[in-house]
Order: structure tokens, then sequence, then C-alpha cells
């Protein structure tokens, strides 16, 4: 068994709203120093045979969006 | 003339669509469940809105990959109509069906209310004959349609921009956009709801607008 964790995260060209609340949450909270948050997927999968194409293949079949989102994966265990 | 409404779990606007279809628009209308595997007999696919599979991982990607989208994709590219509307859109963009895709509302809130379209594209079946602003209403917590600016130039040039927001733009959607068309013109998503304005009881019939565009097919047909 492998354990494979998938990150996708929204393209730096779009706005993440939701990222932007988070920021405006931790200065409140007296954090004055975020200048930026942006929020992204953690997907873990486990494997019972690792294969990189396969992980690449299921990223872009599923789990991200090439249109809204990149992604990179690395094998934990 | 009968259109195929497709229920996934979770669509909630399912109800809506087949009472609209029926008893305003005038035409046959049947639920398929996103399991099945044929749309023989069907003449037209109506995606209803709603939160298909939760909203799992993005809105409409669970539901995009469902069996019955195989057979959706085949008919849209037979040119037969196909209208997603609000969930519907989101799971064309996700089927790859349209272009781009909706994020969520730039001031982060769900809206609900009725807002005014202006149907840039005036000649597919669903936009042809739309020559005033028309009420629809729309409800959607990620309704900000985003596409890369190729596809933005593509999209106006080629003339398939279906509708724009009048006035305020309520989800910070690109340029304005509430709706766009396939290639061919016989895919529309849209993030408003075409089916909950369907009478003046309702506030509005100006869904019919839209709606009505399944009649014609009905008449050549």
């Amino acid at each position: 068994m492998t354990t494979v964790r998938v990150y996708v995260t929204l393209k730096p060209a779009l706005l993440d709203s939701a990222g932007r609340t988070v920021a405006g949450a931790l200065q409140k909270l007296g954090f004055a120093e975020v200048q930026e948050t942006r929020i992204g997927k953690l997907i873990e999968l486990k494997v019972s045979d690792y294969s990189e194409e396969k992980v690449k293949a299921m990223c872009d079949q599923l789990l991200a969006n090439p249109v809204i989102e990149n992604y990179r994966f690395e094998v934990v265990a | 003339m009968k259109v195929a409404v497709i229920r996934f779990p979770g669509s909630n606007c399912d109800q809506d669509a087949l009472f609209a279809l029926r008893e305003d628009v005038g035409v046959g209308a049947e639920y398929v469940w996103h399991e099945e595997r044929s749309l023989a007999g069907f003449d037209a696919v109506f995606l209803p809105g709603g939160f298909s599979y939760g909203d799992y991982l993005r809105c409409g990607a669970m539901a995009s990959r469902a069996p019955i989208m195989e057979e959706v994709r085949a008919f849209a590219e037979h040119g037969k109509p196909v209208i997603g509307a609000c969930n519907g859109f989101q799971i064309l963009c996700e089927a790859g069906l349209l272009p781009g895709a909706l994020l969520l509302n730039e001031h982060e809130k769900f809206v609900c209310k009725y807002v005014s379209l202006e149907a840039v594209n005036r000649t597919s079946l669903w936009t042809r004959g739309v020559d005033r602003p028309i009420q629809i209403p729309i409800a959607h917590g990620e309704g900000r349609y985003v596409c890369d600016e190729e596809t933005l130039a593509e999209l106006k040039a080629k003339d398939r921009i279906a509708f724009r927001y009048l006035g305020e733009n309520p989800n910070g959607s690109v340029d304005g956009i509430a709706g766009i068309l396939n290639e061919r013109g016989n895919v529309l998503g849209l993030m408003p709801h075409p089916e909950r304005a369907t009478k003046s009881l309702l506030g509005s019939a100006d869904g019919l607008f839209v709606l009505n565009g399944l009649t014609r097919i009905a008449v050549q047909a």
C-alpha cells in the first residue's frame, strides 16, 4: 500500500474569494502580517500499486479541473 | 416532443423543471435517473439545478462523470437541444461540453433574486426572439463564470455568449456572462433558472423565452 498526497490549488490568476475572507479573519485576530490566503485541497490516496502515470491520469480525469486548478502530488509512504 | 429531465442525487430543481416543461411550455417531459445509459425516445435534455453529489470535489464534477453523461455527450454532438441551468451549467462545464468553469461568487455570498438579462446571441434555438431584457431568478453560491482570455475572445467572436447580466454583476462573472452556448448553438448553460419563471403568478413568465425554444424543435420535428 502506498499513500499519495495530491495537492490541488486554484490557478494564481483566479480570485480565491473564500481565501480572501479567511485572510480578513486572520487580520482581525491580530495577524496583521497576513497579506493573502489561498485555499486548496489535499486529497490523500491509498493505492495498492503506485504508478505516477496513473495518479496523473486520476488528477487529469477527475481530481483537478485544468481550467481553474493546478495540481502536484507526492508519495509519502 | 419529449424532454429528459436528468436527476442526480442532490438535484433539487428537477420537479420545477418537469412541471414547467409540461404545464407551461406544453411539451412532454420525463425524469431520467443518472445511472441510466439511454436517452432513446427523447428529443431534448434538461440538466436541472441543485447540489448534485453534494457538490463534492467541485460543483458538477461528480455528476459530469455519471453514466448518463456519456449519452448526453453523444446527444449534444448530434446537435440535439441540451440545456443546463445553474448546477446543470456547472455540470456541462465540468463535462467539457461548454468551456470555462463556475467559481465561488466574488462576494462569497449565496445570491437568490431576480436579475435582468440581455440576450447577446439572438440566433440560437434558445435565444431567438429575446428582443428585450428578461427577468429570471438566480439562486447560487458558485456562479462566477471564468475562462481564459482566449476562450472569452472565441465566445465573443463566434457569438456564443447567450446571456449577460444587465446592471449589477451579481457574482463577478467575467464580462458579466450569465450563459453561454456551444459552438453549434444547441447546448445552453446558464446560471439563471428559466424553469422558475414560467408564469406571471411566479413573478415572471420570461423563462418561457428560453424554454419555448423547445417548442420550435417540436414544430420542426
